[in-house]
């Protein structure tokens, strides 16, 4: 489905992603994680084209996105950011339907596709009207995905999409992500820097680090062989509270 | 963004239509005079224009406007045919280059350039020396000589009169005046202080309204040191082919005007708040015996016709700067390297006094509403430039980037994204434009743009404050009215998710 070869970009000075491969196969879902600045979020900009890489090339459904093939491979890709990117001007109808309603697919179509998303992220129809500064974060980042989509599309890519949500929602949301992913069956790239959240959506890791992939596998295969002694720090960081209390191994 | 083009489409057709709905030419002979920013002139052109309407041509009065050059460069280019001019005025002023000498070497310098004057009009409004009635009488002062005899009077001049070279030290220096006491002081109080007596002598121009008010003597000048203003009046060659009953009628006024006659005049106008026109007529009828009519123009009918001429500059001028300014901010938001250009230049165009940049125009576009019309239209570019830049970079990044991955094209984007979340800015750029170009509007009317400037101008001329408040007022109101006009116009444009406010959602609901 997606295939980035010796990827590489820098911004100024910095260079924010090193020569990277990454291969995402049909119907999986890919975590990338790692700490802030690691070039995660980078990664996912690199594939829906927000910003072009320095060198390499990103192969998406089979053919290189270069600038004349990106518009057409941005819809069929459906991207979550973490706080939603909502449109504030418009309603949460006009949010999901605004690019269906720019390819002038069929009235009829947008309002079965609309009903059928509402259902499937468990967003109550009455909201339908309302603009997104009326609604809590949670019903935000539902909105966002059923904008995402929208067009049915190949390939899912979410950037901390739960990020800017309170414990007990991320937790609740999570949940239902991962049955809305396993019901869909697609193609999913999911950035987080939670290890737990990684873990709960994914058995593919991939830690990164300072522009580079630093080891790709399952938790167990990251705790067991750390690549690299900041694999083993990193999820030493993260060991839950109440593992830490009790002393037992992340 | 449709509803936008609709109102701007429907502002310029009705704009348009005031414009149009101005008088057009017939094929009567058409004759424009004008007039300097001072009562005098205003009189003498009223004159010009009420003659010119007698000998059957359609005359029209571009009144007080800024300055002698504009007048001068509005006679050569045909925009005025004609106004009464000092030959001081052109001989040491206009024409100082040409360094003439006499009255034929000046009418030669005129002929040269397309343009005649008549035989002086009979006053010289020059430097005099004034002092009142009474005390001429009792010390038998006619001439400036006569003040030799009689050194302990006390002499009060005007600051600038004191200073310059050609004033008082030269002129003390010709008459050989042995006076000790001598003052500067503003020019106001020089005439108080020779109502009350504290002065002798001061300084005036022989026509000053303040001559015949004050019940003062203008000491002639008989060693002919003061320069020569004789009164003309100055027209194109052409009038006297096109209109040749008209300039006759003009060369009938040569002779007739004294100069205490038109210091009474002036008082008249200036002291007593006589309509020029009326003061005009009257000496036309007594002295030329001709049955003119004044076709009084009522305050309704003057208040209306500054309304239109003002409705016209602000609403021609901000509808252009509104469709320009808007693409140039999109511009510069999209185009970094070309908006800095944008912004700079429109920033370089807003640093320009008003007043220069409205005379900048004249050489261009001539006198009139075009070149105020140009001029205000530049003014009104910079804040909706820079107000539509700004709001469409302050869009938050991941909404932009969010519009981008769902596969928007740039333009799709602009209309559908970007320019609705920069509604508020843009429209704040236009309420302050609007504002600005109808303040500035008055200044038109030093340009012969008409507007609510007119009646400003002739109160600041006539230190009344009344009339500048007829035209402040009403500028007033119009800005306000044009603001309101803006707001009803955002409370239609702007989406309405940008009004709401987030309610105190419950943030554990889903």
């Amino acid at each position: 489905m997606l295939q980035l070869s010796q990827v590489s970009i820098r911004y100024g000075d910095a260079q924010a992603l090193y020569e990277t491969d990454l291969r995402v196969p049909d119907g999986e879902t890919l975590v990338l994680i790692g700490p802030s600045g690691c070039g995660k979020s980078t990664l996912l900009r690199l594939i829906t084209g927000l910003v072009q890489p320095d060198s390499g090339t990103i192969s998406f459904a089979g053919k290189a996105l270069t600038p004349a093939t990106l518009m057409q491979a941005r819809r069929r890709m459906g991207y979550v950011i973490q706080e939603g990117g909502l449109f504030p001007h418009l309603s949460v109808r006009d949010n999901v339907t605004v690019m269906a309603r720019y390819l002038r697919r069929d009235a009829g179509w947008i309002e079965t596709r609309l009903a059928e998303l509402a259902r499937l992220v468990q967003l109550p129809a009455a909201l339908m009207p309302r603009f997104p500064a009326e609604l809590s974060g949670g019903q935000r980042q539902r909105v966002s995905l059923m904008r995402a989509l929208m067009l049915d599309p190949d390939l899912l890519l979410l950037d901390e999409p739960l990020g800017a949500l309170d414990p007990m929602i991320r937790y609740q949301l999570q949940q239902e992500l991962k049955d809305i992913f396993s019901e869909l069956g697609k193609t999913v790239v999911l950035v987080t820097h939670d290890l737990a959240e990684a873990a709960f959506f994914s058995s593919t890791l991939v830690l990164m680090r300072d522009g580079r992939i630093v080891q790709t596998g399952s938790l167990e295969a990251l705790a067991r062989n750390p690549a690299d002694p900041f694999v083993h720090t990193f999820l030493r960081a993260q060991r839950a509270p109440v593992e830490q209390l009790t002393g037992a191994p992340a | 963004m449709i509803a936008t083009h609709r109102i701007i489409a429907l502002v310029l057709t009705g704009v348009f239509a005031i414009v149009l709905m101005r008088p057009a030419a017939g094929e009567v002979q058409r004759v424009t005079v004008g007039s300097k920013l001072f009562t005098e002139s205003v009189i003498l052109a009223e004159m010009l224009r009420l003659l010119a309407d007698e000998a059957g041509a359609t005359a029209d009065h571009q009144r007080q406007l800024g300055g002698t050059r504009v007048l001068w460069n509005a006679l050569l280019s045909g925009e005025i045919d004609a106004y009464p001019e000092y030959t001081g005025t052109l001989m040491q002023e206009i024409l100082v280059d040409q360094q003439l000498h006499t009255r034929a070497e000046l009418e030669q310098a005129l002929a040269e350039r397309g343009l005649r004057m008549t035989a002086a009009l009979g006053f010289n409004n020059t430097y005099a020396m004034g002092v009142t009635e009474s005390l001429a009488e009792r010390l038998k002062l006619r001439t400036i000589s006569d003040l030799r005899r009689h050194p302990d009077l006390v002499l009060g001049f005007g600051n600038e009169f004191m200073d310059r070279a050609d004033g008082w030290p030269g002129l003390k220096q010709r008459y050989r005046l042995p006076q000790q006491d001598v003052r500067g002081l503003e020019h106001e109080l020089a005439y108080r202080g020779i109502a009350s007596g504290t002065l002798d002598v001061t300084d005036l121009y022989t026509t000053d309204a303040e001559i015949a008010y004050y019940k003062l003597r203008a000491l002639e000048d008989d060693l002919h040191y003061f320069p020569v203003y004789n009164a003309v009046i100055l027209y194109r060659a052409d009038l006297a082919r096109r209109a040749p009953e008209v300039v006759a009628l003009y060369k009938r006024l040569a002779g007739r005007i004294d100069a205490a006659a038109m210091s009474r005049m002036n008082a008249r106008v200036k002291l007593d708040g006589e309509p020029d026109a009326g003061v005009a007529t009257d000496f036309l009828r007594k002295s030329l015996h001709l049955e003119v009519d004044v076709q009084k123009q009522s305050a309704w009918q003057r208040f209306w016709q500054h309304t239109a001429e003002h409705l016209a500059l602000v609403g021609i001028s901000l509808s252009a700067a509104i469709v320009l300014a808007i693409p140039l901010g999109i511009l510069a938001a999209r185009r970094r390297r070309l908006g800095q250009l944008v912004l700079g230049v429109a920033g370089i165009l807003q640093t320009i006094p008003s007043l220069a940049l409205f005379v900048f125009m004249i050489p261009l576009l001539g006198i009139g509403a075009p070149p105020a019309i140009v001029a205000l239209f530049l003014y009104s570019l910079l804040p909706i430039i820079r107000n539509t830049f700004a709001g469409l970079r302050d869009i938050p990044p991941q909404i932009i980037e969010s519009a981008q991955a769902l596969g928007l094209p740039s333009r799709a984007r602009l209309r559908i994204v970007e320019l609705p979340l920069a509604t508020r800015a843009i429209l704040a750029g236009i309420k302050t434009s609007a504002v600005i170009n109808v303040g500035t509007a008055t200044l038109g009317a030093l340009i012969g743009a008409g507007g609510y400037g007119q009646p400003i101008l002739t109160g600041i001329r006539l230190d009344n404050t009344a009339l500048i408040l007829q035209g402040a007022i009403p500028a007033a109101v119009l800005a306000l009215l044009v603001q309101g006009i803006f707001e009803l116009v955002e409370r239609g444009l702007l989406p309405r998710g940008l009004r709401v406010h987030a309610e105190p959602s419950d943030s554990r609901s889903l």
